[in-house]
């Protein structure tokens, strides 16, 4: 029975469509993290991830839309061990168990939104692509060094990616006139050359970022969640762009103290409030160990803005103290789903100083544009 | 072991197996046997065809076949491909007896391809096709740009499934003139009542009369009666209507109508629609070419002399196949179980069914035969679902209250037509364009013919975008919500509803 079958194997290692393909999807994700920051940043899973290094983040744009039913509202078919009975619950929906509860795909049927895999510096790396330090003047101290590489060694050992490939053949045709051809043949392996890098570090002004929350009782868990998402990617923003830059957590209630970063992004408090003691100690801090000569100075506080009427007048007078010190002092002010009475804000209006900013966030999505208000390294075109 | 010997050994189960199912009686076009690695069945997989098109959605999927497949969460063992000679891809890494399972798989599957009635219009040369079409895709991306392109496949893709794999059985010739009659009859015609304007329950109304008794079925005729009343004058105006009657095939009707589309979009329209008739089938007759292969790579595998620990291997990667799920019908199982099921009641008929339906008995084989030539996943379980088979294996419908997804029949007969409902039209809506014309201004209007389940709503407005871009106009979607007609609209700006 010849000739009706074949077996072969072929070499498929140029076959790279799958791969091509998948890539071009990867770029989609991207641009569409990119297009939906705003509702990336304050995802859960980020916030929350513990140091992981991988998030899982919901897309929505990629979904391959067509039209289907509505799986909430059809019956399924499915099969059990046997003993099924009607009423039995196979199991729950959880994405709608609460707000605020995480997100997962399940197997069930109509759950397929899209969820892309993305690494947090990844991620980063997007958020922070617009944003920058606003304001940063010169200092006499110059500690704030950022790590730049330069090529500008040419050695005869390295790493393969990293050959110089003029120079190797500029020495593969000096080898061979030397031995009398006027071309070049085969390129040995004392022709090579390597490019290598040397590490140097490009000074900056000393920066100092002071983060100020509230922590009192009227801030929900709501609250401070959008308090520290915002705080979780200015810290990790620093960080990653510059090499010394330094941050001091300050938190309040009636009373302020300066915090771990640790016990700032996870304890919680309770109490009444009084914002102006955050400013006083804040100002405190400043004099005993940054100089507005050697430092450039920030400092950002979030609160819900319920704050005792009484205490009022006397922020609005530390603010403009801080501002004489400060290149920039940003206020956001949460304001909660469910009712707002902003005493707060309403009394920092009067301020009026291109240095101080205030940002009101209604949700989760604000959270991206207060990022990019309070970060716009050029403040004087304001794009937002 | 060597490449060339493993080919070796491979050939000679080939033979092996193939003399055994040709036993059997199993018919199949030659085969093309070829090992791949597993990136590489990923891709086939992913774009069900070697030689397709690319774009971004295969990329997607790729990656998510692949990204289950490092995790070990699962695994293809084969692919096979509709087409003469068939083409298989045997898993690079499969052991022999795995390998002895899947060309047997492979085998039945294509039998099925070659026998079943629902493939009898595939083209069996997709795999040339494909590549060409592919080619002239890559063409356009250097023309127009690959963004423009790509763009454009977005919205064709979208719309794939809106196509009507059975329009060869009356491709609109016919109906045009019969439309036309309508129109005279109308026109020569006052309605009223019990008479009527409609060509076809004209007829009918004649054959009533001309028996002069009532039949069984006059509450039928009545229902198309009541139907037109009233509608004489709209359907003079009707006459010019495009589509004339409402057509299923979206793609089919943008392509033929869509007034600002250049050539080269017209083409891919043809492409995907092209690709997707050729796909139909085999969504359609998924839990029968499932359960055929499985049931005969059984069958062969005990025909086959195995050692203890092949015997072993084989009953873990076949448990593996027929595992069963909560959350959805396993095809593999199901339709194995149907036909075995099949098989033994043709085998041993109940003195009722002798005596009912004449079945002599012993007829089991000729009978599964009969079935996958003639039947379809819908039919199958309309005709051969047993109560004994839902209720043995314990198959129930379930739906979702509150957050919950619970049980929420067992009854065998509702779990039955639960099934046969899901599968109708591949368990994708119903949709038709009506009016290519809409309100004379060039827009077109589609209805969703309800049927019982509302449509997802947050789907259906972000598929709107994807019509207008092949059309060009504004998009009208007729449909039924909670119990309320709805016309959506999409103006090329944004989507607005509406109660009718």
């Amino acid at each position: 029975m010849s000739g009706e079958y074949t077996v072969s194997r072929e070499d498929w290692s140029l076959h790279r469509k799958g791969e091509i393909d998948r890539e071009r999807h990867r770029e989609k994700v991207r641009e569409a993290i990119k297009k939906n920051l705003a509702d990336v940043v304050s995802e859960e899973s980020i916030i929350l991830s513990d140091g992981r290094k991988v998030v899982k983040v919901p897309i929505r744009s990629l979904e391959e839309y067509h039209f289907r039913f509505d799986s909430g509202k059809r019956k399924h078919g499915g099969q059990g061990q046997g003993d099924t009975k009607e009423g039995d619950v196979l199991g729950s929906d959880q994405r709608q168990a609460g707000p605020g509860k995480g997100k997962g795909a399940g197997e069930e049927p109509g759950v397929d939104y899209y969820e892309a895999e993305i690494t947090i510096d990844e991620l980063a790396q997007l958020i922070f692509e617009d944003l920058g330090l606003p304001n940063l003047q010169p200092k006499k101290k110059h500690e704030l060094a950022s790590e730049a590489f330069e090529f500008k060694d040419i050695r005869k050992k390295g790493i393969s990616s990293n050959i110089d490939r003029k120079r190797t053949i500029l020495e593969a045709l000096k080898r061979n006139a030397r031995q009398g051809r006027p071309d070049s043949k085969k390129i040995t392996k004392e022709d090579l050359r390597f490019k290598t890098w040397d590490i140097t570090y490009k000074y900056e002004s000393n920066a100092v970022v002071l983060a100020m929350m509230d922590t009192s009782g009227s801030m929900g868990p709501y609250e401070k969640y959008i308090a520290r998402s915002f705080f979780f990617w200015m810290v990790r923003f620093l960080r990653t762009k510059y090499q010394n830059v330094q941050i001091v957590f300050l938190a309040h209630h009636v009373e302020a103290r300066e915090t771990t970063e640790e016990e700032f992004f996870t304890k919680g408090a309770s109490g009444g409030t009084r914002c102006s003691s955050v400013y006083k100690l804040a100002l405190e801090i400043i004099e005993s160990r940054y100089s507005p000569d050697d430092y450039n100075i920030y400092a950002f506080h979030f609160s819900d803005g319920d704050n005792l009427t009484s205490d009022n007048e006397k922020c609005v007078s530390y603010v403009k103290e801080l501002l004489q010190l400060c290149n920039l002092v940003g206020y956001g002010e949460i304001e909660g789903p469910y009712y707002h009475t902003s005493t707060l804000r309403t009394a920092l209006k009067k301020i009026v100083d291109l240095k101080f900013t205030s940002v009101g966030i209604k949700g989760k999505s604000d959270v991206y544009p207060a990022l990019k208000t309070f970060f716009n390294p050029h403040p004087e075109n304001k794009a937002q | 072991m060597h490449p060339q010997e493993e080919i070796k050994k491979l050939e000679k189960s080939i033979e092996q197996i193939t003399d055994i199912a040709r036993k059997f009686n199993l018919d199949f076009y030659n085969m093309y046997f070829e090992i791949c690695p597993a990136d590489i069945i990923y891709s086939f997989g992913s774009y069900g065809m070697p030689t397709r098109f690319s774009h971004w959605t295969f990329g997607k999927a790729y990656h998510k076949m692949k990204t289950q497949y490092d995790y070990n969460l699962s695994r293809i063992y084969e692919m096979v491909i509709n087409s003469d000679p068939c083409y298989a891809f045997l898993l690079e890494g499969n052991s022999l007896v795995q390998n002895k399972m899947v060309i047997a798989h492979v085998l039945a599957h294509c039998d099925f391809f070659k026998n079943n009635y629902y493939f009898n219009r595939t083209s069996r040369k997709m795999v040339e096709s494909m590549s060409v079409a592919a080619d002239r895709i890559r063409g356009y991306e250097f023309k127009f740009g690959r963004d423009k392109v790509e763009s454009f496949l977005d919205a064709v893709i979208s719309l794939q499934e809106n196509i009507d794999s059975e329009r060869h059985i009356d491709p609109g010739e016919g109906k045009k003139k019969k439309y036309k009659n309508k129109g005279h009859s109308c026109r020569e015609q006052t309605c009223s009542g019990d008479k009527c304007c409609q060509g076809s329950c004209h007829r009918d109304t004649h054959r009533q009369s001309d028996s002069g008794q009532s039949t069984p079925y006059d509450d039928l005729w009545n229902l198309d009666k009541r139907e037109c009343d009233g509608k004489c004058d709209e359907a003079e105006d009707e006459v010019k209507r495009i589509p004339e009657q409402p057509e299923k095939d979206l793609l089919l009707f943008m392509m033929n109508y869509g007034r600002d589309l250049q050539d080269w979009q017209r083409d891919v329209i043809s492409i995907i629609r092209e690709e997707m008739l050729y796909f139909w089938p085999q969504m359609q007759t998924k839990i029968m070419n499932e359960g055929w292969a499985t049931y005969w790579h059984m069958r062969i595998m005990r025909e086959m002399d195995l050692t203890e620990d092949e015997a072993v291997e084989f009953a873990k990667t076949h448990s593996g196949v027929i595992q069963p799920s909560k959350y959805q019908i396993n095809p593999y199982y199901l339709g194995l179980k149907m036909y075995e099921d099949i098989e033994k009641r043709w085998d041993n008929p109940t003195d009722e069914e002798k005596e009912k339906y004449g079945r002599p008995g012993g007829e089991g084989k000729q009978k599964i035969f009969e079935v996958r030539e003639t039947e379809n996943d819908l039919s199958f379980i309309r005709n051969y679902l047993t109560r004994e088979l839902v209720e043995e294996y314990d198959l129930y419908l379930y739906k979702k209250i509150g957050y919950d997804w619970k049980v929420s029949d067992k009854d065998w007969e509702k779990v039955r037509d639960g099934l046969v409902i899901n599968l109708y039209n591949c368990g994708l809506p119903y949709i038709v364009v009506e009016d290519g014309d809409f309100g004379k201004r060039g827009e077109i209007y589609l209805r969703h013919v309800h049927e019982g389940s509302d449509l997802d709503v947050y789907y259906l407005e972000r598929t709107l975008p994807h019509v207008y871009k092949v059309w060009g106009r504004a998009v009208h979607m007729e449909t039924i919500v909670d119990g309320k007609k709805v016309l959506f609209t999409f103006n090329g700006d944004k989507t607005s509803k509406k109660f009718i």
